[in-house]
């Protein structure tokens, strides 16, 4: 048909919807999970980022489930946890780090107090037996019930908790909360035998037909040197009077205390004594104050409460109810020498507190399980020497702490796990750690750090009451509220609002956002004004 | 959810939306069923901040008025690049009017709805700052003495894109567009130059003048709300970078916008009959280097002490006259 109609009525009216822009992209933009650099350093692989975004909006009972993936100790975590996570923290570079811990020892109590429950998973028909209820211990039953798998643990204290229990003072460690923790796994179904030592892992396994064993004999051992001494002052065990204290023994511990060693040990003997009512306590340490193991947090403490630090001396003997003393000089690259000087102090009890081995009993008659350098090898899934034997926490080459204990415990369940189901799975591949560069920081408000309270000098030096008070629930929200989500979409609708172009589609809360690249010209302001660097550009390939 | 005493959401009311807020103090364009009154598939360039005010606006205006508006819209990128006939990008009543006339246009549409006692639809007039602060300058007064009832919205890229970037009497002092190339004594436009249409706007003594910025959305949303709810001449003027004539990167629209305040260049204000009624602070105080170095239209500046002395004592006045430094959100 002929069209008469003058050119500019001949075309249709329409929208614009009609014109795909998104051919003119060169760059698409992507939404990505980054790592956030706290998830990335926790040693039980807790995804912080993600239980503190349900903390933000009260959902409390959500945030500690999301911990409970993880780490069955929140709890324990916020009291004695070294949290490297808040030394990564990323908003550390606008203010302070994020009080993580605080708000996870609030979630732990959270769920003590509501008595708040995790089930096991649905019976898998497999057994396994656990050596040790330590932290690695009681870790890996926990994740090896949510598996379905049946747990006995075979422990020869007459408590659960390792050293938790039996080296963590209770000002540190409340008990209560420690055996809420443990009584929970307990009601998953995992069985603790109490008072019962192993001594032959493959005749154990096979006496009650368990698939598969785990080690975590933890490293229990004090370390005793040899002192030239006249045997004029008793000399203790560190870990021994910290066991001593909790089984409410007499202790030897009176008048003028010498603890030697500058580890954490050493600070909660030091601790100790000064709660058991001693005349005063000195913490001898070879090394300078700067260099001591212990944690800066911890040794200041002690000091508050009168603790007195005698730095770069070392003891060679021990005569007339006095120490003899050699000063040290620190030298290049850290380390401390004698400088043949000495000096005499009086004491009335010496304490050793250098360090912890593990009990090489166990392995005595194994040959597959040998220590090196005092621990155990395991492979990369913690498995030892001898198939579908795994082991963890403290006897295994690695630093010693309780979350690492922990993690050890989760992985080794997962690998304990895939071995029973006949084969190892790949790892998951971690994703990119953010950066702070990568963020957009300007949009945070600003907001210090809430500090914990903290119990009076003089109530710390008459008792083993609690040290670091709680946060109550206001506080709590706040310091998660300053988590700045750093990787992970937390919904602030900025690059929805943002695009010139209205390329970007909200999918409801919870739900997040999705690109319309039909219409997105690929500006890449989504990407600058995303707040935790959430989004980034990518080459488009023409 | 359990009870919350916390008077800290995270991000404040500084993103956009905010899971944190409750629902009535967070914007317009957060929700999921915002009007998106201009559309995608329109022809801005990438990154144009005009294209992100106008939406934010008029958005703003669809929700305040329960979606009864018309708006008529002078000649200028706004218009080329959302309707290229018989196209259009716009998802309400709209007209293009000519370059100079969009308040007498707008000013038409008000009357005709009086005279047929629709008093629910609300009239805005919208355009660049050439068509508003030049060539639409006489209309725009008239329609401000008369206090007629439209809302009317500036555009403020600081020249005439459309056209290949010229001067405009907002274009600020030091700035190079094709008509004031960095040639010469004194490179690029002239200082102490062009017209402040938000003062002279107050100076008619109309109900309500605002300054807004596409980096403030509560903000911007907040003022148009405002100005919806009263009737007779209002302006209101944003900020929007642009990053075709600036030089600028697309990316960087939002940010730019946001060193414009925080530097005191671009200073965000509310006046009501003639008295300004409230100030935004700034919340991070920045140099205006900050602000200026992502543009190549001021690449010359940056090398000219000068000019940037210039240029920052003029952010220096604007801190000092509003008030802008102390307290903030
Ligand atoms: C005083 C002190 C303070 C510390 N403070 C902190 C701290 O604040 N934060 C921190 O993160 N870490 C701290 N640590 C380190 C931390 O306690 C340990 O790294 C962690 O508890 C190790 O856990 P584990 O499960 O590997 O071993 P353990 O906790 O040692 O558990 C091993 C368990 O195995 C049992 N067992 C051993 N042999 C056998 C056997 N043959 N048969 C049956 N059962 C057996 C033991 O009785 C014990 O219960 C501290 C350590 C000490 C000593
Ligand atoms: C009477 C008249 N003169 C000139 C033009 C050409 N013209 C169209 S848009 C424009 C510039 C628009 O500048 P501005 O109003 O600032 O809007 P922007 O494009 O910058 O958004 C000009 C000069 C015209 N359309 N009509
Ligand atoms: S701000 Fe939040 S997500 Fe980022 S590192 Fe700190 S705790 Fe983790
Ligand atoms: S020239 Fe400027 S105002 Fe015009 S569409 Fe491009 S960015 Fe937007
Ligand atoms: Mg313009």
């Amino acid at each position: 048909m002929k069209n008469t109609k003058p050119y500019a009525i001949t075309l249709d009216v329409g929208g614009s919807l009609l014109n795909k822009t998104g051919s003119w992209r060169t760059d698409r933009p992507v939404y990505l999970d980054r790592l956030p650099p706290c998830n990335s350093t926790c040693p039980a692989g807790e995804n912080i980022q993600q239980w503190l975004y349900h903390a933000e909006s009260g959902e409390y009972k959500k945030a500690w489930l999301e911990i409970m993936k993880n780490n069955p100790f929140p709890a324990v975590m916020g009291r004695v946890c070294y949290h490297s996570c808040e030394s990564a923290c990323n908003r550390t570079q606008l203010d302070e780090p994020v009080g993580i811990n605080s708000v996870e020892r609030f979630l732990g109590d959270q769920a003590i107090n509501n008595q708040w429950k995790v089930k096991p998973g649905k019976s898998s028909g497999k057994k396994v037996m656990i050596v040790g209820a330590g932290m690695a211990g009681l870790s890996c039953a926990y994740h090896l019930r949510l598996a379905g798998h049946d747990v006995t643990i075979f422990e020869s204290s007459p408590k659960p908790g390792g050293m938790v229990r039996y080296g963590i003072p209770k000002y540190r460690m409340p008990r209560e909360k420690l055996n809420a923790e443990i009584h929970r796994i307990e009601e998953m179904g995992v069985k603790i035998e109490l008072n019962t030592k192993v001594f032959n892992i493959a005749a154990t396994k096979e006496k009650y037909g368990f698939d598969a064993a785990f080690l975590s004999i933890g490293a229990q051992n004090g370390q005793y040197i040899e002192i030239k001494s006249d045997q004029s002052l008793p000399s203790l065990v560190g870990v021994d009077v910290l066991q001593g204290i909790e089984e409410d023994k007499p202790s030897d511990l009176h008048g003028q205390v010498i603890v030697y060693g500058g580890g954490n040990t050493a600070i909660d003997v030091a601790r100790s004594a000064i709660r058991m009512g001693t005349q005063g306590v000195k913490v001898v340490v070879r090394n300078s104050r700067d260099k001591m193991p212990a944690h800066l947090d911890e040794i200041n403490e002690a000091v508050q409460e009168g603790v007195e630090i005698v730095a770069l001396r070392s003891i060679v003997e021990i005569s007339d109810g006095h120490l003899v003393l050699e000063k040290m000089v620190t030298v290049e690259g850290g380390k401390s020498q004698p400088t043949g000087e000495f000096e005499t102090i009086p004491a009335s009890v010496v304490v050793q507190a250098l360090g912890q081995n593990v009990d090489p009993g166990l392995f005595a008659d194994v040959d597959q399980l040998e220590l090196d350098d005092g621990v155990l090898d395991v492979d990369f899934h913690m498995m030892s020497g001898i198939e579908g034997v795994f082991a963890g926490g403290d006897m295994v080459p690695s630093d010693r702490n309780v979350t690492i204990a922990i993690g050890h415990g989760k992985k080794a369940a997962r690998s304990i796990d895939q071995w029973l189901k006949g084969e190892f799975q790949q790892m998951d591949e971690k994703h990119e750690v953010v950066d702070i560069s990568m963020m957009n920081t300007w949009y945070y408000s600003d907001a210090p750090r809430t500090i914990r309270p903290i119990l009076d000098v003089v109530r710390r030096q008459s008792g083993f009451a609690e040290v670091v008070g709680d946060l109550d629930e206001d506080s709590a929200a706040f310091e998660a509220r300053r988590c700045m989500s750093c990787g992970n979409c937390f919904e602030c609708d900025n690059c929805y609002g943002v695009c010139p172009d209205n390329a970007v589609i909200k999918l409801g809360n919870g739900k997040r956002f999705e690109f319309k690249y039909d219409y997105c010209k690929g500006c890449g302001m989504c990407v600058e004004e995303c707040p935790c660097g959430a989004i980034k550009m990518e080459p488009e390939e023409i | 959810m359990a009870h919350q005493q916390v008077k800290f959401y995270q991000t404040g009311t500084l993103t956009v939306g905010n899971r944190l807020l409750d629902e009535d103090n967070r914007t317009v364009q957060a929700t999921m069923d915002r009007s998106n009154s201009l559309d995608s598939g329109h022809r801005a360039c990438q990154g144009c901040g005009e294209a992100l005010g106008a939406r934010y606006a008029i958005d703003a205006a669809m929700r305040a008025t329960d979606n009864q508006l018309i708006a008529a819209n002078a000649t200028g990128c706004l218009e080329v690049f959302t309707t290229p006939y018989p196209e259009s990008a716009w998802r309400i009543p709209w007209i293009h009017s000519l370059f100079g006339n969009a308040a007498a246009v707008a000013t038409g549409i008000a009357a005709a709805l009086k005279v047929k006692g629709k008093k629910e639809v609300r009239v805005i007039a919208q355009g660049g700052d050439g068509g508003t602060t030049d060539i639409g300058f006489g209309c725009l007064s008239g329609m401000f003495e008369r206090n007629d009832d439209v809302l009317y919205i500036c555009y403020d890229n600081q020249g005439y894109m459309n056209t290949g970037v010229q001067r405009s009497s907002a274009t600020p002092g030091g700035a190079r567009t094709a008509t004031t190339m960095p040639v010469g004594p004194q490179p690029g436009a002239d200082f102490d130059k062009g017209k402040n249409v938000p003062s002279i706007a107050m100076a008619h003594n109309i109900p309500y003048v605002a300054t807004a910025s596409v980096d403030r959305l509560h903000d911007l949303e907040a003022k148009v709300k405002k100005a919806m709810s009263m009737h007779g001449a209002r302006y209101i003027q944003v900020f929007v970078p642009c990053p075709l004539g600036w030089g600028s990167q697309p990316a960087k629209t939002v940010n730019l916008a946001r060193l414009a305040i925080e530097s005191g260049i671009y200073p965000l204000f509310e006046a009501e009959h003639g008295e300004i009624t409230s100030v935004t602070k700034i919340r991070n105080l920045v140099q205006v280097d900050e602000y200026l170095k992502h543009q190549r239209r001021f690449a010359h500046v940056m090398k000219n002490p000068e000019q940037l002395s210039a240029i920052q004592a003029t952010a220096d006045r604007n801190i000092q006259k509003y008030g802008l430094l102390g307290g903030q959100e």
